[in-house]
């Protein structure tokens, strides 16, 4: 096998990175130029929204539901088992809610769209679009960006709810707690930044895993071989990257409040 | 070999009878050199068969035309414009003037035969009616009427590159470009495909390019014209006057060896070329 040099490697990863932010500057800038492909951007809603609204709704459903668990073990040491709802609507609006939504979105989306903008460019059809005078980049990665960003705020909003009902079920079922304690304490405790935070992650997390998978798509090289292994890197490296800027996002609304 | 090679200068360039120049043009990738100082003419209304073993830098010349890939060095002149300082939002308005048949066809395998065919119109916001007018006419060319409404998955390989033809001549272009239309078919598909590249050529009179491992193609073209009465081809025997302005380029490691007429080619004397043709 070859040794490639530190520099290559190094040189390949900078070029990389800056190609991905010329896709993503490029994806938004579209947003402002004609024509804008919305008939595209509805059905990617109904393939990213509608057909992501299972996995979704499980995930919040389960994470609501361990969170009411593992936080009354650690709250009834305290007496303080009647603050399982406050426990589980922060954690599920500033945090879960988001990330875990996102994370299932891109482990769905971002592999969906690698695989098919990839197929796209290994049999020419990237080129032919280009070559028939209409732009890839508008009519492919835009409403791609457009429809993830959008859907991505909303199945957020969706799994946060299902997340405090799953936690409901556990807290009444489970934990005996009353009803109209858990939903007043989940409710009272949440503040404005709390729900800032949680509608904003959405957003950048919807950016990331839209242009994420788009760039290894249009970026695929090799073959069938070449979209399997996009597929994979777009899928790992979105969910990274969704964590990343979780923790720089956090830190950011933390500090304006 | 045929005519020496003389190429105008930038400020000389006949962007008025000439439909494709490539002056000098270069390109590599990484340590791999794809076209090294690549220089020819395509006249209008010619058609030219770049020849050449795989890998010699063929398909990166159609390319290269669209503007697909930017060379290295070198200027390309295409219908006048000068491609490699055009930004891609200018090119696409004229790419609209050239249409390609890819290798593989590249069909958008989403959608149907139709909406394929239609894709640029479609992009243009035509009227249905209008589409589907030049949709059936461009189909009718390539006598694939009945295919219509099928996905390209349910099509054969002959059948795609058909399709393929009629959505690169629906918006009847000045410069057509074919890569390897006939590879990987049978003879006889090959021979239709061909018929129809014939058909353009002398019913349109459309500039063309054509990139082929397959020499009889070439031959077929420089020997035969288009008739409209019987709907066939014919050879070109004891009829001197027509001319069905094709001329054939030959490269080799990303130079062109060759550039001249059938006739220059039968004369030639480089042994790689008399292997080649052999």
């Amino acid at each position: 096998m070859e040794l490639i040099s530190p520099t290559d490697i190094v040189k390949r990863n900078v070029s990389s990175v800056q190609d991905y932010a010329a896709l993503s500057w490029r994806s938004f800038t579209n947003l402002f130029a004609r024509p804008l492909y919305m008939a595209e951007a509805i059905q990617q809603a109904d393939s990213i929204g509608v057909g992501s609204l299972p996995i979704v709704v499980l995930t919040g459903m389960f994470t609501g539901m361990v969170l009411a668990i593992n936080s009354s073990n650690t709250l009834e040491r305290f007496g303080s088992l009647s603050l399982t709802g406050q426990l589980v609507s922060i954690s599920m609006v500033r945090e879960l809610g988001p990330v875990l939504t996102s994370l299932m979105v891109a482990g769905r989306n971002a592999s969906g769209m690698a695989s098919e903008l990839g197929s796209m460019k290994v049999t020419e059809q990237i080129d032919a679009m280009r070559a028939l005078g209409t732009d890839p980049y508008k009519k492919l990665v835009t409403p791609r960006m457009i429809s993830t960003v959008f859907m991505m705020f909303f199945l957020t909003i969706l799994s946060d709810l299902v997340g405090l009902v799953g936690g409901y079920l556990i807290s009444f079922l489970l934990l005996g707690l009353d009803t109209f304690q858990y939903w007043n304490t989940a409710y009272q405790s949440l503040t404005y930044n709390d729900v800032i935070t949680g509608l904003v992650k959405p957003i950048f997390f919807g950016f990331i895993i839209s242009t994420v998978g788009c760039y290894y798509g249009m970026s695929t090289k090799g073959g069938t071989q070449g979209v399997g292994r996009a597929t994979t890197q777009a899928v790992v490296a979105a969910s990274v990257m969704i964590l990343a800027v979780d923790v720089v996002l956090t830190q950011l609304m933390l500090s304006v409040r | 070999m045929g005519s020496p090679l003389q190429f105008p200068t930038a400020a000389s360039v006949d962007t008025i009878h000439k439909a494709i120049i490539f002056e000098d043009v270069s390109l590599c990738f990484e340590d791999l050199v794809l076209l090294d100082g690549v220089s020819f003419e395509l006249k209008k209304g010619e058609t030219k068969v770049m020849l050449g073993v795989a890998g010699s830098g063929k398909s990166t010349i159609l390319k290269l035309c669209l503007g697909l890939l930017r060379p290295d060095s070198g200027r390309i002149y295409v219908l006048g414009h000068d491609v490699t300082t055009m930004k891609e939002e200018e090119l696409f308005d004229l790419r609209s003037k050239v249409g390609i048949v890819f290798q593989e066809s590249a069909l958008f395998d989403s959608l149907n035969v139709r909406e394929n065919v239609a894709f640029r119109l479609m992009e243009e916001k035509l009227p249905e009616n209008e589409v589907d007018t030049r949709v059936r006419e461009a189909l009718r060319f390539v006598e694939l009427e009945e295919a219509i409404d099928k996905f390209p998955a349910e099509l054969s390989g002959g059948m795609r590159r058909r399709v393929g033809i009629a959505r690169a001549i629906i918006t009847h272009p000045e410069i057509l470009l074919y890569d390897s239309p006939t590879g990987g078919l049978d003879p006889i598909t090959s021979t239709t495909i061909i018929e129809l590249i014939m058909k353009q050529r002398d019913v349109s009179k459309t500039s063309a390019l054509l990139v082929s491992h397959r020499l009889q193609d070439g031959f077929m073209l420089a020997s035969h014209y288009y008739d409209p009465i019987t709907n066939t081809m014919r050879a070109v025997d004891g009829r001197p006057m027509r001319d069905v302005h094709t001329s054939f380029m030959i490269l080799k490691d990303g130079k062109v060896i060759f550039d001249g007429t059938a006739h220059d080619l039968g004369e030639i004397q480089d042994p790689y070329i008399k292997e080649y043709i052999s």
